[in-house]
């Protein structure tokens, strides 16, 4: 990574042609992958405890009931069919159904993932706008009292179990002083008041022009997006600090400093757009992270996303449910991990 | 005094008389410049303490962990023979979180061993052997790492039923990846080396070279990585925990104690927020510790 030479080769292909290949080179290995991740989630689901046709008919269910069940669950069949036929399912987006919403998952799913999106969008916003400065002013003015701060920020936020921060935030800012909403999305006067378009309530209380609930809405999702928003404060102005501290002890930014541009100038002109593509790939990780760490902040402030879903899931052995909610969080996960390797090999030649 | 002067000089020599000489004085270099890096220390000391506190937990408690008493449930901070006060089930909280540091320690401790170790099996064999046996051991790797952690921890334990071995189990299957493209990267690099090749020609195997050639240098890198990542192991043990999925109670793990104390946050605010201190001075410990000894072990990426 310390090599500021790059090779001819990968530096004189047209744009086009350098995503052309950075897309299909690597997409055997995606597909390779995926298939594992449906793997990992279909073993998972059958060395689940409980037998999934008596959570369907119940224990007092006749031998036949639970053999047609167990035959519509294609049981009967050989392992690496079940597999092939869970792998046809998913493709064609059928997670099956849900035990617990007796709906099919892809439809619950497609419910709850836009306030967990909603939740982690906000939280990664916030999390750039403060950090990358933060991180920035830190490398700069190493050593002084804003690089300490920054410090102690992220020593805090990678030492701070999520769930009791955000019981704690729930308990001052709540219960004792007021000044958020509590728990949900919205309050119990405003449920389903704005017609579902975009399923995120910000959104749609815009759409709908209706100012009370966007208000509500508001008071609900900022202490959660705050928390969220600090996690990734934490791990974004960390990361920047050191690809801004690699960049400023390069010998090109004394060449600028020496021609006699402004302090400002060397900075952002030429340092930090130097680190915009690593900034970008760390960006994405964390938004990746956020998502699934929207599990535990979830449950805390009962937001009714793809992390509670999944939870409830879990301990109502809802397996349908778990499976495709895993599925789906880890094809998000694989996706923004790709999209992020994408970006660093075609728009930093220096990664070949 | 004397004796002391001469180990002190023994051990900074310049010129080691043998190999042990030579490694025992590299091991107090690295810790005289650690202890100088004030915050690791601090970290270091918090773990020692907790350690000991593990140790003689029947000692210090003041109660029996399990004993209720409903009569005094839910007692505040600082009353009558329960300095942190009680849980709502009347049981001393400072006794608990006592007896709790020890589920800690066994926790992380077993994760801090079986990942590694996995790691470095799954690495080092697929940095050796190259070709498909590499093809199909890194793939596994990498569909591991594309999981998000915490939620296939929580599947796996959900699968294999909730308690303190299983979600050692999960969690470590969730952690062995990284260490095993830290193994195989070392390995590639140790692979092709002029001494390797003098060992073949003398006609090791492969598990002996794997096992006496390559593992001891890959091991202080993983250290590293394994001291770095403790936080994270401990605070995921903590939120399987704060799940009801890892210890069950009434067992005195600090995740479910938060857990229990969540349904009472608003009036016995203590109950939830005092295990929840001592999470984050452990974890922050770990992280401390970590850092300073990346400085030591591992200085190119160190941050000064």
């Amino acid at each position: 990574m310390a090599l500021a030479e790059h090779k001819n080769g990968g530096r004189h292909r047209a744009p086009l042609e350098r995503w052309i290949r950075a897309v299909f080179m690597p997409l055997g290995s995606i597909i390779v992958t995926m298939l594992g991740l449906m793997f990992v989630t279909f073993v998972i689901g059958r060395i689940m405890p409980i037998v999934p046709v008596l959570a369907i008919v119940g224990e007092q269910a006749s031998k036949s009931t639970y053999d047609a069940a167990y035959e519509q669950l294609g049981l009967d069949r050989p392992i690496v069919v079940q597999f092939g036929l869970y792998v046809w399912d998913v493709i064609h987006g059928d997670f099956g159904k849900s035990l617990l919403t007796a709906r099919p998952v892809a439809e619950d799913i497609k419910r709850v993932f836009p306030a967990t999106l909603e939740l982690a969008t906000i939280g990664v916003f916030a999390g750039i706008v403060l950090g990358v400065p933060l991180g920035v002013v830190a490398a700069v003015k190493r050593g002084s009292w804003i690089d300490q701060i920054a410090r102690v920020i992220a020593l805090v936020g990678y030492s701070m179990p999520i769930f009791w921060l955000g019981l704690m935030g729930l308990l001052v800012f709540y219960g004792i002083q007021g000044w958020v909403g509590g728990p949900g999305r919205v309050g119990i006067f405003y449920v389903d008041i704005v017609p579902s378009v975009t399923g995120m309530i910000l959104v749609d209380s815009i759409l709908d022009r209706n100012w009370d609930v966007f208000k509500d809405a508001l008071s609900h999702i900022v202490l959660p997006a705050s928390l969220l928003g600090y996690y990734s404060l934490a791990y974004i102005s960390r990361m920047t600090r050191s690809f801004m501290l690699e960049q400023l002890s390069a010998e090109y930014i004394t060449t600028a400093r020496v021609k006699g541009l402004s302090e400002s100038a060397v900075i952002w002109r030429h340092a930090f757009k130097n680190i915009r593509v690593q900034l970008i790939t760390v960006i994405a990780l964390s938004y990746a992270t956020l998502l699934e760490g929207s599990v535990l902040t979830e449950i805390i402030f009962s937001w009714p996303g793809i992390g509670s879903y999944i939870t409830t899931a879990l301990l109502s052995a809802d397996m349908s449910a778990v499976m495709g909610g895993t599925v789906v969080v880890g094809l998000v996960f694989i996706l923004l991990n790709i999209f992020s390797d994408l970006l660093y090999k075609v728009f930093d030649p220096r990664a070949k | 005094m004397a004796e002391a002067q001469n180990w002190r000089a023994w051990l900074l020599t310049d010129t080691p008389t043998s190999r042990r000489h030579a490694k025992l004085s590299a091991l107090y270099q690295g810790w005289l410049s650690f202890k100088g890096n004030t915050m690791a220390m601090v970290g270091l000391w918090i773990l020692i303490l907790l350690g000991l506190i593990a140790l003689a937990a029947p000692l210090l408690a003041p109660h029996d962990p399990f004993a209720q008493e409903l009569g005094n449930r839910l007692q505040p901070l600082g009353s009558q023979g329960h300095i942190l006060g009680t849980d709502s089930l009347g049981r001393d909280i400072l006794s608990r979180l006592i007896y709790g540091s020890r589920i800690t320690l066994y926790i992380v401790g077993l994760v801090a061993l079986i990942a590694p170790i996995t790691g470095l099996l799954v690495g080092t064999v697929a940095g050796y052997a190259g070709g498909w046996t590499a093809q199909i051991l890194m793939r596994i790797t990498d569909i591991f790492l594309a999981f998000p952690r915490l939620v296939l921890a929580l599947a796996f334990v959900a699968a294999l039923g909730a308690g303190i071995e299983n979600a050692v189990l999960a969690i470590s299957l969730t952690a062995w990846p990284p260490y095993a493209r830290i193994a195989r990267a070392e390995t590639l690099t140790i692979r092709s080396s002029d001494y390797i090749s003098a060992i073949q020609l003398q006609g090791a195997g492969a598990l002996r070279i794997i096992a006496k050639h390559i593992w001891p240098l890959c091991i202080s890198s993983l250290i590293v990585r394994v001291t770095l990542d403790m936080a994270g192991i401990f605070l995921t043990a903590a939120g399987l925990g704060f799940f009801g999925l890892g210890a069950q109670p009434p067992s005195p793990e600090w995740g479910a104690m938060i857990s229990e104390g969540r349904r009472f946050i608003l009036d016995h605010w203590w109950v939830a927020t005092v295990p929840g201190m001592a999470i984050f001075t452990v974890s922050l410990a770990f992280n401390l510790l970590g850092d300073g000894l990346r400085d030591v072990l591992d200085p190119k990426d160190s941050e000064k």
